[in-house]
């Protein structure tokens, strides 16, 4: 059964309802896209993940490795990706830390492969409670080099199944690891989920990949450009790549546009929150909406500023101090007021409380 | 249930080990069952066996935004602590299923909610075992509220629990008919 066609969907089985963790239906989703390599090593709250795959792997000819360190982890997912196979990593904020110096080396090495960030709340070992800390360690690099990575920021327990079905493609589209970036709480809630297909998307063959060879010149695949001139030339190509990614990959939801007076944007767990306390608002009379950044690089930047022509008043919900509302500002035209509520990790906030940061700015 | 719009929250809360988490999946995959839209979310951070834990089931006609609820319809208490972290919470008009095996019915306050004690514990020990406790309570609350049919229940054994348990699902939906039974020979 190994290696397989990139891209080879497994067809649906299971075309019924069933009520799932959002963990669980990532290793589900993961399966489903035939990635049947995974690589990691335990941490809470994403243990139902590998759980799961250590299950049902062996089973289907695949691999489950429990390596000794997330540092192993990443660097058998680098590996297992530069063989051409479809391959996974899953861990939370600590050990994601850990195998940022993989993900810059594999960004570099141009391989595609999935990295799973259940996040937990930090700095250093924080605890197990849901953040969204991460935001800049996910959008920013957080290895060294000028790099991007594809980051998704699934809402839904069936998001956490379609998005890693998306990031896959994607990650084999662009020759780059993606990350689905989700938290405790989209990871430990439960509601019905059904294995759809995902919409079959183009991929390039991976004719770049070490397979052995045997009658054809051999491939290389490296992050080190030591010729004059050769780096530069490979950044560049790194950075067409991202520009492309933000041209054609940006995803976003939006709710309540057209008559909106103040738009909250938030994503991933908060947005689910957001949406109810917008529901709340409507109730009140307030024009209020909601923007949901699906994907968190590329970001909706011209979403936002297409917004921002006609809405003035911005709310960005976050379960930080702070990251994401850089992005809105950034994003949005220079006359928009953006306001910030956030929560440092230890209780969520209500629709309620949400609420009520809403009817303070909506005026 | 039968209105066409319909949105109801509970929050389900006791000592890790008493089956708050069970009750919380079986009441969601039920009303899946059903049709509905819900969301379930546990919390147990670091809890274990005698830490608290609690869980929040969302079951509604329409799609449902936040799975984290502030201000419950319903809480469904299994010892004190959750009495006291969550009767405070309940809406107005709201329910509060005490388990009074372990809870004192005079140490609730509120006088604007519906109070309803069953002595979960001992109906199950009665009944055979006390590890039961758990869906005596469901069965009981179920029977209250009519959330969910009881068979939509008795079906979701089979999902909710691990096959290894499989043999227990015949003692499981006794426990939850007997719970029922308790509330209708109320007066």
């Amino acid at each position: 059964m190994w290696p397989f066609e990139c891209g080879e969907i497994v067809e649906n089985q299971e075309p019924e309802k069933i009520l799932a963790k959002g963990n669980e239906a990532i290793a589900m989703a993961a399966m489903d896209s035939r990635c049947l390599l995974y690589f990691g090593y335990p941490i809470t709250p994403q243990n139902d993940i590998p759980e799961y795959l250590s299950k049902h792997l062996p089973a289907l000819g695949g691999e489950f490795i429990q390596a000794e360190s997330e540092i192993a982890s990443i660097n058998l997912l680098l590996g297992a990706s530069a063989t051409g196979a479809r391959a996974m990593t899953s861990s939370s904020s600590p050990g994601i830390s850990l195998m940022q110096e993989g993900i810059s080396y594999m960004a570099g090495s141009e391989l595609p492969a999935l990295i799973v960030n259940i996040s937990r709340s930090g700095p250093g070992l924080g605890g197990i409670s849901p953040s969204q800390g991460d935001y800049f360690q996910a959008t920013r690099g957080g290895g060294h080099g000028d790099y991007r990575m594809i980051v998704l920021a699934p809402s839904s327990v069936q998001e956490m199944y379609d998005l890693t079905c998306l990031a896959f493609n994607l990650a084999d589209k662009y020759r780059n690891p993606a990350m689905i970036l989700g938290d405790a709480l989209i990871g430990q809630m439960k509601e019905p989920l059904i294995r759809r297909k995902c919409a079959k998307m183009d991929l390039p063959v991976k004719d770049w990949a070490l397979t052995g060879a045997q009658g054809r010149k051999p491939n290389r695949l490296k992050s080190l450009y030591l010729q004059d001139g050769e780096l530069s030339e490979h950044n560049w190509k790194l950075h067409q790549k991202y520009e492309q990614m933000k041209k054609e990959e940006v995803r976003f939801e939006s709710f309540f546009t057209e008559d909106a007076k103040l738009m909250v944007a938030a994503f991933g767990s908060m947005a689910r929150v957001s949406k109810t306390s917008v529901e709340l608002a409507r109730e009140e009379g307030m024009k209020v909406g909601l923007l949901r950044p699906i994907t968190l690089f590329p970001y909706p930047e011209k979403a936002l500023y297409d917004l921002s022509q006609r809405v003035k008043l911005f709310l960005t919900v976050e379960l930080n101090t702070g990251q994401m509302v850089e992005d809105v500002k950034l994003s949005v035209e220079r006359d928009v007021q953006v306001y910030f509520y956030g929560r440092p990790p230890g209780s969520l906030p209500s629709p309620e409380e949400v609420l009520e940061e809403i009817r303070k700015y909506y005026g | 249930m039968n209105s066409d719009r319909f949105y109801y929250n509970i929050i389900v809360a006791g000592f890790g080990g008493q089956g708050v988490m069970v009750i919380g999946n079986l009441l969601a995959n039920a009303a899946m069952i059903e049709g509905k839209y819900v969301t379930y979310l546990p919390v147990y951070g670091v809890e274990m066996r005698g830490g608290t834990a609690n869980c929040t089931v969302v079951i509604s006609s329409q799609q449902i935004g936040s799975p984290v609820v502030g201000k419950p319809h319903a809480a469904l208490v299994m010892n004190l602590p959750s009495l006291i972290k969550y009767e405070p919470l309940i809406l107005p008009s709201g329910l509060l299923f005490i388990n009074s095996s372990l809870i004192e019915p005079k140490e609730t306050y509120r006088k604007d909610i519906e109070i309803f004690s069953v002595p979960v514990n001992e109906i199950a020990i009665d009944n055979g075992s006390p590890k039961l406790a758990n869906m005596v309570a469901l069965g009981a609350f179920n029977q209250k509220t009519k959330l969910v049919q009881m068979n939509s229940l008795f079906v979701s054994l089979e999902k909710v629990l691990d096959e290894r348990y499989h043999h227990l699902i015949p003692s499981n939906i006794k426990a939850i008919e007997i719970g029922a039974k308790f509330v209708q020979s109320l007066p």
